[in-house]
């Protein structure tokens, strides 16, 4: 049986969220030449602020500014470099509850999600780097290796500052500027970043922010004076990506979708498999491109699983993703929503059968009940496409190798989880696996020292650790 | 009366046989100076298909097969070509000109190369793999796998130094590849494939086409079972090799891109001949008792 708690909303006072916000380019907030729009929070449908949308022109401001930034920023010698990222990760963790307060409020994201993982591995993640800046001739490209130069960055809006943090920190670290565009749903941590940025004096012009929606992203990637791209987000934004920069000499990488499978043998120990199974596909609402979405399970264990499973689901709370309580918070976007009710109703279409514990939905906002299919085959949508919400498709296996198959029968490569007890299974399982990150009796962890990317259409490049440095850097002459 | 010579059919090299392109077209070679050698098979989009078929099927194989294993496989390749050395500089000779002296030189390179790359196959993971101290109680490393299979226009102008410098390292870290040869330049290609399958490459671990990059190239790079391309084969025309970077963009194959023209193949090579056609995987697992 679930229990029952009192609400414990943790306080947003901390937060002081401005009526509208310009854009920061050259160290300044300037106003935009598009058309404003509004950032809402998704668990109340409540207008948080209004955002300057940049245009061709304002971008172009912003690329000028980085441009002239990156003569100073990348003479200037590593450890001084270092020494404004650490500033940066000590801010961010001074202000960490803030940050964490605002990505909720902003993202529909659970607090203790925000507070314990997002602003933590923030903060980590620029402090890992900082201290590469000065260490940047072991980082594999030989003796003397060089900036790229003016770095355009497009990030998601799963995790807002995480994904600013994993393209910001390790630019700046190579002696790089940027030119950043957030997502038009989630742009005011991003925007609380700028402000940090002002307050650890970085240099102006080192980091831009531009808000606004693909078209801003897109002045972004193809302006000609940009020489490396960094994007996270979907597949089909990064093939129009690469293609828009064939022929050119941008350097990209691209860290796009997912259909991760997590294995779950006879011999795995089921309990902690079950809360690898809802931490892999509920953690963030699944809108995570590394998402645990298919679920293999050993055809003889299966119902014990599922049995625990749905038992599990029973118990996690969906709701005000500011309530410390909270497990399961807002889907980002009206748009996101109805993208998650379509699929689970061609899954139910195809055939599969549907389960969501018994759950209230707020009545204002964007929600989806934890959901599971089981009898889902390989050809169904739902086991092929990225959801990217809290919804499972259940397959079953009967032999390692035809778990292997299944997991490999995807275009995507980006992550897999494997539970089993047997450790030589585990390495055979992960040498077999096509995708970046393999997680065995674990699941969406998440480390700066640890690189991150996928295989086959999940994108190339990798974040994180000694090889994200290869994604800023150049041999020297 | 003299003796009348045997001479050689250059055939394709797909799957550790060789065949015919299925078209049934061939080409004139010429050599430096203008004169007939041979009619080369000319390969076919279909003869793409296939060749990617056969790289796929040996993909599982190949990869898996020790570091070790791959090295002494690479090296055995040097081997084979030190042994047949006076064919090939004779081959070289005959479609780039000059001295024999400087094929000489351009297959002990070729050669040497090899040996090269043979002693990366066990080291670029002790290299370029690492273990990732995170915070927390994890087992954590990433380390180096091949890509897949790997699409590689070979330099028109180097016919085998040229040849050896794209092929060489695309496998050595157990990726299988689709050659489409120098199109002027074929012969010391086929030759060299001959070498492979008598030095124990596992068939379809290599396949080389001779013919023409400008029609291949497009099948090649938009083909949704070949995960990387090299572009060196059409370097200096900007846009083809723009046009099948946008093709490659499909499936998002890891595209090595198309030089302004083509590489001092003398220079020593840099790791990201490797790097490039490979894939990081991280594996994490918990520490505890």
């Amino acid at each position: 049986m679930a229990f029952e708690y009192a609400p414990a909303p943790e306080s947003r006072s901390i937060v002081d969220i401005k009526p509208s916000y310009g854009l920061f380019i050259d160290g300044e907030f300037v106003d935009g030449h598009g058309s404003a729009f509004k950032s809402i929070n998704p668990a109340t449908e409540e207008t948080l602020a209004e955002i300057a949308e940049a245009d061709a022109a304002d971008v172009d401001k912003a690329v000028k500014a980085a441009r002239r930034a990156f003569r100073t920023w990348s003479r200037m010698p590593g450890k001084e470099r270092s020494k404004y990222l650490y500033r940066i990760a000590r801010i961010i963790q001074e202000r960490s509850r803030e940050l964490a307060v605002l990505e909720s409020i902003d993202n529909g994201k659970p607090i203790k999600e925000s507070r314990d993982v997002d602003v933590p591995i923030v903060a980590a993640h620029f402090f890992y780097y900082a201290g590469w800046a000065d260490k940047l001739e072991y980082a594999g490209l030989g003796a003397n290796p060089q900036p790229l130069g003016v770095a355009g960055q497009v990030i998601p809006w799963n995790f807002p500052l995480l994904m600013l943090a994993w393209k910001v920190a390790p630019a700046l670290a190579c002696g790089n500027t940027v030119v950043l565009k957030p997502a038009e749903t989630t742009p005011l941590t991003a925007l609380l970043f700028a402000e940090i940025c002002q307050q650890a004096d970085l240099p102006a012009g080192v980091v831009n922010i531009v808000t606004g929606a693909g078209d801003t992203g897109q002045a972004v990637v193809s302006h000609p004076d940009v020489d490396k791209v960094a994007f996270t987000g979907s597949t089909g934004v990064g093939k129009a990506i690469a293609r828009a920069i064939a022929g050119s000499d941008k350097k990209a990488t691209l860290e796009l979708g997912g259909k991760a499978a997590n294995i779950v043998f006879d011999d795995a120990a089921i309990d902690q498999a079950v809360e690898g199974i809802v931490g892999g596909i509920f953690f963030n609402q699944g809108h995570v491109c590394c998402a645990g979405s298919r679920l293999l399970v050993q055809e003889s264990v299966a119902d014990e699983v599922m049995a625990k499973l749905k038992r599990r689901m029973g118990t996690l709370r969906v709701g005000d993703p500011l309530d410390k309580n909270t497990d399961i918070g807002a889907i980002n976007s009206a748009e996101q929503l109805a993208r998650i009710r379509a699929l689970a109703e061609i899954g139910e279409d195809e055939g599969a059968e549907r389960w969501a514990p018994p759950c209230e939905l707020p009545s204002a906002g964007f929600w989806f009940p934890p959901t599971v299919f089981t009898g889902v085959s390989q050809a169904h949508r739902i086991a092929r496409d990225e959801v990217f919400g809290p919804v499972l498709s259940v397959l079953t296996f009967r032999t390692p190798s035809e778990a292997i198959e299944k997991a490999n029968n995807t275009p995507y490569g980006l992550s897999a989880g494997v539970w089993t007890e047997k450790g030589s299974r585990i390495l055979h399982m992960a040498n077999e696996l096509r995708a970046g990150v393999v997680w065995a009796n674990t699941f969406n962890k998440f480390d700066p020292a640890s690189p991150f990317g996928g295989y086959k259409e999940s994108g190339y490049g990798r974040e994180g650790g000694r090889q994200g440095l290869s994604a800023y850097l150049k041999a020297g002459a | 009366m003299a003796r009348i010579d045997v001479r050689k059919t250059y055939k394709l090299y797909i799957g550790g046989a060789f065949p015919r392109s299925e078209s049934g077209h061939s080409y004139e070679v010429q050599d430096s100076k203008g004169k007939f050698v041979a009619n080369a098979a000319l390969a076919s989009r279909k003869d793409v298909r296939d060749a990617v078929v056969a790289a796929r099927k040996a993909f599982p194989g190949w990869s898996s097969r020790t570091a070790y294993n791959r090295a002494q496989i690479l090296y055995r390749i040097a081997e084979v070509m030190e042994d047949r050395r006076a064919q090939f500089v004779q081959a070289v000779q005959q479609s780039e000109g000059g001295t024999a002296a400087a094929a000489g030189r351009q297959v002990d390179e070729a050669i040497d190369r090899l040996v090269w790359y043979a002693g990366w196959a066990d080291k670029l993971a002790q290299v370029v793999g690492n273990a990732n101290p995170v915070a927390g109680p994890f087992f954590n490393h990433s380390a180096p796998e091949p890509t897949g299979v790997v699409g590689v226009l070979a330099p028109q102008s180097s016919s085998l130094l040229g040849l050896v410098s794209v092929v060489a390292p695309v496998i050595v870290t157990g990726n299988t590849a689709v050659v489409v040869s120098s199109y002027s330049r074929p012969l010391p290609a086929v030759t060299f494939s001959e070498v492979m399958a008598t030095s124990d490459v596992p068939g379809g671990v290599v396949n080389v086409l001779t013919g023409d990059a400008a029609p291949l190239g497009p099948w090649l790079a938009a083909h949704m079972d070949v995960n990387a391309i090299d572009l060196c084969g059409v370097a200096g025309d900007d846009e083809l090799s723009t046009a099948l970077e946008v093709a490659a963009a499909d499936n998002l194959k890891r595209v090595r891109r198309a030089p302004a023209a083509e590489p001092d193949w003398s220079a020593d090579p840099a790791l990201s001949t490797m790097t490039d056609f490979v894939e990081t995987k991280t594996v994490w697992h918990p520490i505890g008792v």
